[in-house]
């Protein structure tokens, strides 16, 4: 039998806000254990939610960007159940009225293929704290510092058909929520969780099959081994006869294997119901509206205005927009430089790119900023420098604050235009090489890269190699 | 509706409390006769009307996005029923 | 010099009749000569001590308040950041908050000085203060009687004159009750108006912070300290606060008295009633129009509020799991059994009864049954407020039908017990301002409280009632017998 598999995602994503979503405790990575667990966060007697106004923001900033409705009423519940890292013994969760629901994402699924994925909904959360298994004398030792910290839980519909449209729709939402200045995206840190709900049934049938939920599966490698493992599972028991449990399943990165999870056996009843300390959300039209004129130009208009006003390809314009910094960087320097934007994008996903991967750095931090690139970028365009040599000043540029013209002057970088400069030096190279010239002009073609090479060396590399290219041909005949 | 023994075992296991046979068979008394009181509601037709979450009709109040919240670990675990390097310490729970 | 009200000190200390530090002192031995009433789960000699000297000086200096260096008691399920707050629970026997609640902050602002912490029903769940892990509380009036519940160590402590005023907590009565059962002055106000920030939830949506003190004057000067918007507190409502003090010498003639048909119905005792119709008459000759109103789904509120109090409760208990603070069992085989074992132990019957009906109503499949149904009628009775306060300005009946039962009378029956908050539950369903005020006696010499719930805001308008009622009778001058 052919088998198709059905997945949904559910995304956790962490909001970048300073503070929690119910309290003003730091939400700063890498504290030490419990210093960021303020009284809200170790639910002490007594203490009450107050809502964080950034992280409705960056909620309603979500639900305009994948063109969802944006509820102007939305309510907090209680998610009740028991464990140690959940401090109040209830999270506090959106549950019934989320305050996103209804949008999509469009992910590439091979070639020039596209392939529209909905988005049920999204909801704001509290997350958890912390629980670490090790070196506590056969104790957990539970760290609070993350109970609070406010998340947008982002729910798909089960449109995925693979592991591969997963990873893509996973990757389109990675970029977008980095983009829109949501969430920082670092899997490292837990910023950007996945849970993957996986079910299959014989290819062209109409309903669903029982499912099981992966957790754990944070990184993009991950959710394709996991969900191809999970589907290959099910597969095998269905062909042995066998049925398929709804469950929890952890995934095993080191066995690449799922297996259920021994906290999640208890059948749950989370009794959810409104928050009674947190009055409605409700969130006017103004409010939304301001929301709406902050956002940045939406990532496709942006694609599609540099393929049609800059001429680029649809793959260069996507490497622009893989993060919002790197567009708005090409932005600058199109506005700062005489060069062609093709010369510009090649030369930001080029040599920019490398320069920054190789230290590792985002381009917000860059070494080189837009406007000594422009500059740097001029000097090519006004033959002050060949590109071999403005990959060197670049080099310069990364190491010291010095501008551009004043490296060219102090390393002497200056490219060699007077033509009669040229002609004397290219004369030089044929006397020297008068054996190898007279081949040349008997017919040998192959000599002249030869020949051209020597003058290039003579010139330092400094010369523009076309312009030498005319003129020993000149000499040549 | 009422309560039997079992049932109030089941619900004690939510709430995170422990009965013996004897104790669930005492409470099941008292609390079939408050689900009796409480069903007492089941006179009015309520159909048409809209639930009511909290006294009045407010809306959430927001706050600004700021660290307000200095570090007082110390001050808060001092009372912690163990605890061990900053952690709040729990029997051994497995994933 | 103990018996006095909180003006009647705040007057003799400021023409220095005797220092804050003298009565302080006074307070503490009377309260140690009276610990059979059992009225205080803690006492804070030194706290107090030090905050009557400090409250000396700014006498001294003559920058003194009206309640600077008066003392009090708060119901110990305050945060008190130097006491302990154990909300009478064994799970929070040795719980020291490391912040003081809004209330507390505010009246410590105010001068005011902390005896202790009043003992109260485990959570402040009851109606009678027999469910602490402390043992009950007794009624000053009659020892073997219960002083009611929740905050009934609060009204013991200012009934016997341990504290000219005491603070309490009302989620479905638990001021007014025990404040009718001993005899006082005690308000409720307006959900909202009084910070909820670091008084310990029972049910979120419904409990409110409050005072007890011998007059409807005294209550206005403390509640005028303790109101206010507070933004810790999403629930506070962010209005100005009127000027309670400056509206209680307005007359009550025009203001119009709505009597609920229903408040008068069978199953309140003769005497009650009686004295009731008398209050009635008094207000009457005060100018006050009386009208007749309906409350018709009034009937509701006991079963309504017993689905959805002990539904916030199971909620709201959850954090007390022995992981962070508060008690721990000291064995147990896992953390599911660490869990069970430490709440088994840790909270008393009531507790758990509620807690298991909580779970109950918020279980899947009952659900809409329970809960749903209770917010709906929830919405009726606010709405039978909204409708009556359009031919109203205060409502008035009895506040409990009977007065203070023997101790251990009810304690096997629980809905027994929940049937004493028929007249005050429903003021917290809709989250109106109420209170209660001494109205007269039994003939076994048992206080009987005046029962007065006003609009949304408006604890001015209950408060000038009650003073002018006051200046007219002097049920709330007596004092127990021995107590003088
Ligand atoms: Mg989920
Ligand atoms: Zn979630």
């Amino acid at each position: 039998m052919q088998w198709e598999p059905v997945i949904g995602l559910e995304v956790h994503v962490q909001l970048m806000t300073n503070s929690k979503l119910f309290s003003g405790a730091s939400i700063a990575y890498g504290a030490q254990a419990n210093h960021q667990a303020c009284p809200v966060s170790v639910a002490l007697p007594g203490v009450l939610p107050v809502m964080n106004l950034e992280a409705a923001r960056l909620a309603v900033c979500f639900g305009l960007a994948i063109g969802a409705s944006v509820e102007k009423r939305s309510v907090f519940e209680r998610k009740n159940y028991f464990y140690p890292d959940l401090p109040k013994g209830y999270q506090i969760s959106q549950y019934k009225h989320p305050i996103v629901s209804g949008g999509s994402l469009t992910i590439e699924t091979g070639g020039s293929d596209e392939k529209m994925i909905g988005i049920t909904r999204a909801h704001l959360e509290e997350d958890a704290g912390k629980s670490l298994h090790e070196n506590f004398h056969g104790m957990t030792g539970i760290d609070l510092n993350r109970a609070g910290t406010p998340l947008l839980e982002i729910v798909s519909e089960p449109d995925m058909r693979s592991a591969d449209e997963a990873v893509a729709y996973l990757k389109k939402l990675h970029t977008l929520v980095r983009y829109f200045r949501i969430s920082d995206g670092n899997m490292q840190e837990g910023s950007f969780r996945c849970d993957a709900n996986v079910s299959i049934r014989p290819k062209g049938a109409e309903g669903f099959g029982t499912r099981t939920e992966l957790k754990n599966i944070n990184s993009f490698r991950f959710v394709e081994k996991a969900i191809n493992f999970e589907i290959q599972r099910q597969i095998e028991i269905l062909e042995d006869g066998g049925a398929i449990i709804q469950e929890t399943r952890l995934y095993d990165s080191e066995r690449n294997e799922t297996r259920p999870m021994r906290s999640k056996e208890d059948a749950q009843d989370y009794r959810y119901f409104p928050d009674p300390d947190l009055p409605e959300m409700i969130l006017d039209d103004e409010f939304i509206e301001r929301v709406r004129a902050s956002l940045p130009e939406l990532p496709h208009h942006r694609k599609s205005r540099y393929e049609q006003a800059f001429s680029l390809s649809s793959s260069d314009a996507e490497k622009l927009l893989r993060d919002r910094d790197t567009a708005d960087f090409f932005e600058r320097v199109c506005a700062r430089s005489k060069s062609d934007p093709k010369t510009i994008a090649n030369w930001i996903n080029g040599e920019l790119a490398a320069l920054l991967n190789e230290r590792n750095i985002e381009i917000a931090g860059s070494p080189v900023d837009s406007d000594r690139f422009a500059a740097l970028l001029d000097r090519i365009a006004d033959k002050t420098l060949s590109g071999k040599m403005a990959k060197e000043v670049l080099a310069h540029l990364a190491n010291d604050e010095s501008d551009v013209d004043t490296i060219i002057e102090s390393r002497g970088f200056k490219q060699i235009t007077d033509s009669s400069e040229i002609e004397r030096l290219v004369a030089e190279v044929l006397d020297a090489n008068a054996p190898q010239a007279q081949q040349y002009r008997e017919g040998n073609q192959k000599v002249f890269g030869y020949l051209m090479g020597q003058v290039m060396k003579a010139t330092n590399g400094k010369a523009d190699p076309g312009q030498v290219n005319r003129i020993l041909r000149n000499l040549l005949e | 509706m009422s309560l039997n023994p079992d049932q109030i075992q089941q619900l004690a296991r939510l709430v995170r409390l422990k009965f013996t046979e004897n104790e669930a068979d005492d409470f099941s008394g008292q609390l079939n006769d408050i689900i009796r009181m409480v069903e007492q509601m089941n006179q009015v037709d309520t159909d048409p009307i809209q639930p009511m979450s909290h006294p009045q009709d407010m809306k959430l109040r927001m706050r600004a996005d700021t660290v307000t919240e200095t570090d007082q670990h110390e001050k808060l675990q001092s009372g912690a029923p163990a605890s061990d390097s900053g952690l709040y310490l729990v029997p051994r729970v497995v994933e | 010099m103990e018996c006095r009200t909180v003006l009647e000190h705040s007057k003799a200390l400021r023409g220095k009749e005797y220092s804050s530090l003298e009565l302080t002192q006074a307070m503490l031995e009377r309260a140690q000569s009276c610990a059979s009433l059992n009225a205080y789960i803690t006492l804070s000699p030194e706290v107090a001590l030090k905050q009557a000297s400090t409250a000396d000086k700014l006498i001294g200096k003559g920058k003194a308040g009206p309640l600077t260096g008066i003392p009090l008691v708060h119901k110990d399920l305050f945060c008190t950041k130097d006491v302990r707050t154990t909300c009478g629970s064994r799970i929070l026997d040795n719980f020291i908050s490391p912040y003081n609640a809004t209330l507390v902050e505010k009246l410590q602002q105010a001068g005011m000085v902390m005896l202790g912490k009043a003992n109260m029903d485990e959570f402040a769940m009851g109606s009678s203060t027999e469910n602490s892990y402390y043992g009950p509380t007794r009624n000053p009036w009659d020892h073997e009687r219960v002083p009611g519940g929740s905050s009934g160590g609060s009204a013991a402590a200012v009934a016997a004159r341990l504290a000219p005023v005491a603070t309490g907590t009302d989620t479905g009565g638990s001021i007014r009750q025990p404040a009718a059962l001993c005899g006082l002055s005690g308000i409720k106000p307006s959900y909202g108006r009084v910070s909820r920030y670091g008084m310990v939830a029972f049910a979120s949506s419904l409990d409110q912070g409050g005072v007890m003190a011998l007059t409807s004057e005294d209550c206005a000067y403390v509640l005028q300290a303790i109101s206010g918007f507070d933004e810790k507190d999403s629930t506070s409502v962010n209005q100005a606060v009127p000027d309670y003090i400056h509206s209680l010498s307005e007359p009550i003639s025009g203001k119009i008295i709505g009597l609920p048909r229903e408040f008068f119905a069978d199953g309140v005792d003769k005497p009650v009633s009686q004295a009731i119709r008398e209050s009635i008459s008094v207000l009457e000759q005060l100018g006050a129009r009386i009208v007749d109103i309906e409350l018709p789904n009034s009937a509701a509120a006991i079963p309504c509020y017993y689905v959805l109090a002990p539904a916030e409760a199971s909620s709201n208990l959850a954090r007390f799991d022995g992981v962070r603070y508060g008690h721990r069992a000291s064995e147990y085989s896992d953390i599911v059994d660490m869990y069970e074992s430490t709440r088994s132990e840790g909270f008393g019957p009531e507790v758990k009864r509620r807690l298991l009906i909580g779970a109950y109503v918020l279980s899947i499949g009952y659900f809409e049954a329970y809960y749903v149904k209770a917010q709906k009628l929830r919405r009726l009775i606010a709405d039978d407020f909204s409708k009556a306060f359009e031919q109203c300005d205060v409502i008035v009946g009895p506040t409990t039908p009977t007065t203070a039962f023997p101790i251990g009378q009810k304690t096997d029956d629980p809905v027994q017990m929940y049937l004493n908050d028929i007249f005050t539950n429903s003021a917290n369903l809709a989250g109106l301002p109420a209170m209660s005020i001494p109205s007269g006696f039994d003939n076994q010499g048992l206080p009987i409280g005046l029962h007065l719930i006003g609009k949304y805001l408006d604890e001015a308008t209950i408060l000038n009632i009650a003073h002018q009622y006051q200046l007219h009778t002097d049920w709330h001058q007596r004092i127990p017998e021995g107590y003088a």
